[in-house]
């Protein structure tokens, strides 16, 4: 959870630093909540993004939502009244707290989830307010900070690496948007790259989901 | 502001967007999740992760100095740091340390 109060942080500076401030950190932390979105959305709107652009940028990087989302189906399914918000708030970081925790031992699940995810976005709210407040006073210049984003994302990835027997998907990622980082350039290879790690992992499936079982 | 509007639509397009993709399969698969689903489930985030990771490194000049040296070097130590420790909070914060000294030192 301390995780989300540094990334917040560099959020809040990022922003600061795209001329973005202390209101737009709390709004896009408060209706957005989306760690890497919120990281990538800086640049949409300091680039000067188009709305079909932007959208189509969140949902190719928020795509594996659909699957944490996928995999809380049953857990989520008696939350009642806190559903809609646990749904809201799944964040990577909330998602990876919430589905290797052991419940067994708290008496009032869905009271326990709730209040995991709130805390969750409390730091991220909480540091990106404080990075913008910070971006505005720092004395040295925070030229490089951006560079959290990629740390971020090559953190999760080894995290990744280490929990998967299998490296096909984490290499078919890499490897697929290398390729069509090559053929179609640093501005429109997103989408190609999301077809063409989709359509790879369709082919091995055979090999990568042996059991083929149903649901999860 | 026309500069601020803009902005307004973009952020409310980013979590209209990102709302409907944490919902969605709540409401498409009430009872059971195809089992294809199921699997890019399980393979996608991976995969999703080692784009992202290319995508943040998509405008480094490796031709021209400083060659991506700062990069390189900074994600090295993130992996070395990830693997060990195994805490994505030191790894993240050191990388991006590390990558913040370089830049001012190689140029």
């Amino acid at each position: 959870m301390a995780g989300y109060l540094v990334l917040g942080i560099g959020f809040g500076i990022l922003l600061r630093d795209a001329g973005y401030g202390i209101l737009w950190a709390l709004a896009m932390s408060l209706l957005i909540y989306a760690g890497s979105m919120q990281y990538v959305g800086v640049g949409l709107i300091a680039g000067g993004a188009s709305i079909i652009m932007t959208l189509i940028t969140t949902i190719m990087v928020n795509a594996r939502h659909l699957f944490y989302s996928i995999s809380m189906i049953n857990r989520y399914r008696d939350s009642g009244r806190y559903k809609p918000y646990l749904i809201f708030a799944l964040t990577d970081e909330t998602y990876s707290l919430l589905c290797s925790d052991d419940l067994s031992d708290v008496e009032d699940t869905s009271l326990y989830r709730f209040l995991v995810s709130m805390f969750d976005q409390c730091y991220w709210v909480i540091g990106s307010v404080a990075g913008s407040i910070l971006g505005s006073v720092l004395p040295f210049s925070t030229k490089g900070i951006e560079f959290s984003m990629t740390a971020l994302f090559v953190a999760s990835f080894v995290e990744q690496w280490i929990a998967m027997d299998d490296h096909i998907p984490a290499l078919t990622g890499l490897l697929s948007t290398l390729i069509c980082l090559m053929i179609f350039g640093p501005d429109s290879f997103l989408i190609p790259s999301m077809l063409v790690i989709t359509l790879v992992l369709t082919v091995f499936r055979k090999r990568l989901d042996p059991g083929r079982e149903a649901g999860i | 502001m026309n500069d601020s509007r803009y902005a307004a639509i973009l952020v409310a397009v980013m979590s209209v967007g990102t709302i409907f993709l944490r919902f969605l399969p709540f409401l498409v698969f009430k009872k059971k999740v195809p089992s294809y689903i199921a699997y890019l489930g399980k393979v996608l985030p991976p995969a999703i992760i080692g784009m992202l990771v290319v995508y943040c490194l998509r405008n480094t000049t490796i031709t021209s100095s400083p060659f991506g040296f700062p990069e390189f070097i900074s994600i090295i130590v993130i992996i070395i740091l990830q693997a060990w420790k195994r805490n994505s909070l030191i790894s993240i914060l050191s990388g991006t340390v590390v990558y913040m000294i370089l830049i001012r030192v190689c140029i």
